[in-house]
């Protein structure tokens, strides 16, 4: 047996303890060699997995490396498993994962701790590969979490700022509290089928008879983990802070991969959700919810990369969107193409920041599209893609959620619709906004910045123009086609078939509309948009408060853990109560014992009165037990 | 016989190391030093040769002996290797080296009588462990004590004494209590079978009624229950860590905690089995109370030796958890939780010593950005904070995931709707996960990360004898977490056997006399140990 699969997983993690241990003596040239040889060999070594599967004809590869646990009748293997789906992941996760190793190569050159850089990014590859690769829930854990641990090292890469660190420690924490939903979702399908593999668990809850568990709960418990690593509502807060980490890790960790973990793992187990309606209705309401809640922050956002956070925060609203109406290849999809354009404008924006000396703050931008005319040009087809203007990537796939939310039998609703269709509107909106405030109008920069504006080494801007092909080309090749053999997509009612079409030029549409509206607002110098401020003062704080939702989070959870923690476990628990009660048997015992040494007077009578009370005593116990 | 001699060279190894010691001339401290690291080292080679050959597909004990010490009250000397053991035995000699080359330049003053009293201890614990006779056991139990305490009260910090006391006192109650119950217990036994035994095997058939199992399990579960420590019993433990030298904090937390769980799940728990079950939500619930509140005092702690402290009894109340949920996942996770506990706070403990040899102070607002300044300190101090939080890969994942998954699918069959509390118990640990991760990261934040500062400047990084004393423990760290398949191999058959102890009924004769009816044939007996026949229905 071949251990092909394994290989892809290795990989990384032998560049990850190359890098580690000998980075720092061996070079830079060294460092980025391994750093991103390894995961083009990984992406290679996909390849070549996903012909052998062509070849045989779809059926899952499954490789059992070795046995992590065996206890009684339970057994818990490490095992890969390769099927379409897996194919798909694993080549957006190599592939553009490489494309920005390749990056990061030009924009990290400079950094003191370049070998730790790509230590943690290849440490990052190979647990997002364990993810997808995993064929038992076990092992999506351990590159779950593990994901997570790479995300929070990367977020706070320069540690000495308190502020980076925390935003990692934040990340970390805010995802460990989906995972307790994750495990508890795992004890209890474990608990009801007796495995963890996931190929098995669809295939008990596709079977004739249906397992004793209920599939919502199910359902549900493992959304709260897709919740906090796909960043959805309530636990999103992270992602925004997480862009305190270096800009290629934003493209690729919380942009293009690890993000969308949560997608995959209502996919991989669509066999669970196309069974738990209550679920999956709650699904597509936090999806829909989520990308309209952050399109309206995103509006108002300031720093390029917090646009693009709330953006990709939307983004993953509208796979959940998929998700939750049963159209599992479309959220692959749009994973697949937002993959791309998202990728490419971050790594756009990092090409902006590169160039602009460190500056992210739009207002002091301005006027760059022909002092920076490959990363402009790779940005506008890149925002023209998520915006959904065709026939570029972000058209097909968000056409065919918004037309699944719409007809779905699984859970569409012309309300659902409307709210989905209202987002896109406000993405392509914002979108243009962030196109126009820094390409387009008159410069704003400092002179001293605008003095050393500079375009990317051939790296950088080599790396944008592949991703903005794949982002403008992408979408012609249809992933749900390709994978409706194993995700069928939701069926239609007849009657809804009439709207296909129009509901296409609306979503056309909508997208031109969004684009219109920021050239009106933003256009004149910025003077309309100044009046729209001026006219919605409370409006405009909280969207730039953001709702100040993490303001509330402190308020009602934080705060009051560390006040019951101090003040009721520590102060009044431990010190008054258990020692407080030791301190007073010990006092206790001290006057007793002053007491009893006082029958101890050297008085011979009294201890002859003592011996024969216990003689006495004796001699009576024993006579009524004898 | 030869390999009886074997675990005998290991328990008695330690008090040949005490003669060594005293035989060498006088201020030769850097011999002492080196004698001991020598004769730890044999130590760990034998025990890892014994661990190796030992046979997990063998029932009962294994290196056995069996010496008749005093005949007229049924005393023998017995020790053996077991599934129960084996892995804790492994784990003391495992650490023994560790805590002798981790006190080189700590310890300055009375060397000499230091490494005699941490050998004693070696010996006490290794002999608790081994022990197969209660007599024996008790023996050693209080000989523990003792050189602790020496530790503790001679090397310790400012409020050493306040601590030791309170240490010893805590301690020494729950001992009395546990002595007068061992008394009682053999002498039921006697009464009821004839037999006059202190070894655990016969111990196990002693038939008590239920009221007569509740009060000998209260007082024995007392005793364990402050070595463990669960909560509400745990306040000594802060106090003892914090004024503990580096070696004691790490014997203390690396070995001495367990036995508190070894001991519920070697002694109370199956001599008492009736009574367990009838108490098992009690204790469930303290243990998840222990998990939640151990971790939400580590979350205000600003003293680094308490923060692990709290910490300890967080870890050790997925221990408890996984041993009354009576499930074989439950009872192996917890298992692998002992030994991972034992190196991960171990190996805190060395590690918050060797920054306080270097700083001589232990509030954590006197440190930062120490990932600047001691890059190689601060690697292994991470990879420590991982497997404390229970990442996956680490040892810490294996016994909380293994726990927690064992208590979830736990059924109580004693209680209606048995398998409902276990779950909301389950579930309720799992937020002890959540907050696992939030005090370690907030402290490994402020200690490893933000802008650079310490009370003693320049630093020097770690030193190759520190840095090979935390590879060993990252090692071990890794090897449970990616590879537990093997060590648990080797505690199946006595978690099974545990399970079964617990889970067979034994009030008193009625019930007997209904398994002993000749239509169960003798070999469909759950019990690789139950007696014959006969002897049941006396």
């Amino acid at each position: 047996m071949s251990h092909l699969l394994a290989l892809i997983v290795v990989l990384p993690l032998a560049g990850f303890l190359l890098n580690g241990l000998a980075g720092n003596r061996l070079g830079k040239a060294f460092v980025s060699t391994v750093g991103c040889g390894l995961p083009i060999l990984a992406f290679a070594v996909a390849v070549k997995c996903l012909v052998d599967l062509q070849a045989a004809g779809g059926a899952p590869r499954i490789e059992v490396a070795y046995t992590w646990a065996a206890i009684g009748d339970s057994l818990f293997e490490i095992a890969f498993y390769f099927d379409a789906l897996t194919a798909v992941m694993v080549l957006i996760v190599t592939g553009v994962g490489s494309l920005i190793h390749i990056y990061s190569i030009g924009y990290m050159k400079a950094d003191s701790s370049y070998a730790r850089y790509y230590a943690y990014l290849n440490l990052f590859l190979f647990f997002m590969l364990l993810l997808v690769l995993g064929r038992s829930m076990l092992v999506l854990f351990v590159g779950w979490e593990g994901v997570g641990l790479a995300s929070y090292l990367l977020i706070g890469f320069w540690f000495e700022d308190p502020d980076k660190a925390r935003a990692g420690k934040k990340a970390f924490i805010t995802n460990r509290i989906g995972d307790a939903g994750f495990l508890l979702g795992m004890f209890l399908v474990y608990q009801a089928l007796g495995t963890l593999d996931m190929d098995r668990i669809n295939a008990a809850f596709m079977g004739t008879s249906p397992p004793a568990v209920s599939a919502s709960l199910l359902g549900i418990l493992l959304f709260i983990g897709a919740s906090g690593k796909s960043a959805q509502i309530p636990l999103y807060v992270w992602l925004p802070d997480a862009m305190a980490g270096p800009t290629p890790v934003s493209a690729l960790i919380h942009a293009a991969t690890m993000v969308t973990g949560g997608v995959y793992l209502v996919a991989r187990l669509s066999g669970v959700y196309m069974h738990a309606p209550e679920a999956s209705a709650v699904i597509a309401a936090v999806g829909v919810f989520t990308a309209l809640f952050a399109a309206t922050i995103a509006v108002a956002q300031n720093d390029i990369k917090k646009v693009l956070a709330y953006s990709t925060i939307s983004q993953l609203g509208f796979m959940f969107v998929a998700l939750g109406v049963g159209a599992y290849g479309v959220a692959i999809f749009h994973v697949y193409t937002h993959a791309f354009f998202k990728a490419c404008l971050f790594l756009g924006a990092g090409s902006v920041i590169h160039a602009l000396g460190g500056e992210q703050d739009i207002r002091k931008m301005g006027g760059l599209a022909r002092r920076i005319p490959v990363t402009f040009a790779t940005f506008a087809v890149a925002t023209a893609a998520i915006a959904g203007i065709p026939p570029l990537a972000g058209f097909f796939s968000k056409d065919e959620i918004l037309w699944y939310a719409f007809a779905s039998s699984h859970g569409g609703s012309p309300l659902l619709f409307a709210v989905a269709a209202t987002t896109a509107l406000l993405t392509a909106f914002y979108m243009f906004r962030l196109l126009w405030l820094t390409f387009f109008g008159r410069s704003r920069m400092t002179p001293e910045v605008e003095h050393h504006v500079h375009e990317s080494p051939l790296s950088m801007t080599g790396v944008l123009v592949v991703l903005a092909v794949l982002s403008a080309i992408g979408g012609f090749l249809s992933i749900p086609h390709y994978l409706a053999p194993m995700l069928p997509l939701p069926e239609v009612a007849h009657e809804l078939e009439y709207f296909e079409t129009p509901l296409v030029v609306m979503s056309v549409v909508v997208a031109f509309a969004g684009l219109a509206a920021a050239a009106f607002v933003y256009g004149d110098a910025g003077a309309r948009a100044e009046a729209l401020r001026r006219r919605f003062p409370g409006l405009y704080r909280v969207l730039c408060g953001k709702y100040f939702v993490d303001e509330a989070y402190d308020a009602l959870i934080a705060r009051p853990l560390y006040w019951i923690s101090d003040r009721v476990f520590l102060r009044i628990g431990d010190r008054q109560l258990f020692d407080g009660t030791l301190h007073g048997l010990a006092a206790l015992g001290r006057r007793t014992a002053g007491g009893l040494s006082r029958v101890q007077n050297g008085s011979l009578h009294l201890y002859a009165l003592f011996v024969l009370l216990g003689i006495i005593a004796s001699l009576a116990w024993g006579w009524r037990h004898g | 016989m030869g390999d009886a001699g074997l675990l005998n060279l290991v328990l008695f190894l330690p008090v040949a190391g005490i003669a060594a010691i005293i035989v060498l001339p006088p201020r030769r401290d850097d011999l002492v030093r080196g004698l001991s690291l020598a004769v730890m080292i044999a130590g760990f080679v034998l025990t890892a040769l014994l661990y190796v050959r030992y046979d997990a597909s063998l029932d009962g004990l294994q290196f056995e002996t069996r010496l008749p010490w005093i005949a007229a009250w049924g005393v023998y000397y017995q020790i053996g290797l077991d599934g129960y053991n084996v892995l804790l035995v492994l784990l003391t000699a495992f650490l023994g080296p560790l805590v002798v080359a981790g006190a080189f330049t700590a310890i300055q003053k009375d060397v000499k009588l230091f490494y005699a009293m941490v050998f004693a201890l070696q010996f006490a614990m290794l002999g608790t462990f081994v022990a197969q006779d209660l007599f024996v056991f008790y023996l050693f139990w209080e000989t523990m004590l003792v050189p602790l305490f020496l530790i503790i009260g001679i090397w310790g910090g400012e409020r050493r004494i306040y601590a030791t006391l309170k240490f010893v006192l805590y301690t020494a109650f729950g001992s009395i209590l546990m002595l007068a119950a061992v008394i009682y217990l053999v002498y039921s036994l006697n009464t009821t079978t004839g037999i006059t035994s202190f070894a655990f095997a016969d111990l196990y058939r002693a038939e008590l009624p239920l009221s007569v199992q509740t009060v000998l399990l209260a007082a024995f579960a007392l005793s364990f229950a402050i070595k463990v420590p669960i909560v509400p019993l745990h306040t000594w433990l802060p106090d003892a860590h914090v004024e503990a030298p580096t070696a004691g904090s790490v014997i203390l937390a690396g070995v001495l905690l367990k036995m508190g769980t070894y001991g519920f799940m070697k002694l109370a728990f199956p001599l008492f089995p009736d009574a367990t079950r009838l108490f098992a939500p009690v204790f469930g619930t303290l243990a998840v109370v222990s998990i939640i509140y151990g971790a939400c005092l580590a979350l205000v702690q600003t003293d680094i030796k308490k923060i692990i402290a709290y910490s300890s009894i967080s870890h050790l109340g997925y221990v408890m958890l996984g041993l009354v949920s009576l499930d074989l996942i439950g009872i192996q996770g917890a298992m692998m939780q002992m030994v991972s506990h034992g190196l991960v706070a171990g190996g805190l403990f060395l590690m918050v010593g060797m920054i306080y040899e270097r700083c001589h102070t232990r509030e954590l607002a006197a440190y930062g950005g120490l990932a600047k300044l001691l890059p190689v300190y601060s690697v292994f101090f991470a990879l420590l904070t991982l497997a404390s939080i229970g990442l996956p890969t680490t040892s810490g994942f294996t016994g909380e995931f293994l726990v927690l998954l064992g208590a979830f699918r736990a059924a109580w069959p004693q209680y209606v709707d048995g398998a409902v509390y276990p779950m909301v118990l389950s579930a309720s640990a799992v937020l002890g996960v959540v907050l696992g991760a939030l005090y370690m990261l907030w402290f490994a934040q402020r200690f490893l990360f933000g802008a650079a500062k310490a009370p003693h400047l320049p630093l020097a990084d770690i030193t190759l004898r520190e840095k090979s004393i935390l590879a060993a423990i990252i090692a071990a760290v890794f090897w449970l977490g990616l590879f537990p398949d093997e060590p648990m191999r080797k505690t199946e058959l006595a978690a099974r056997q545990y399970q079964q102890l617990v889970a067979e009924e034994r009030t008193g004769v009625s019930v007997s006399a209904h398994r002993s009816e000749p239509s169960s044939p003798p070999g469909s007996s759950p019990l690789p140990v139950t007696l014959p026949v006969s002897s049941r229905t006396k």
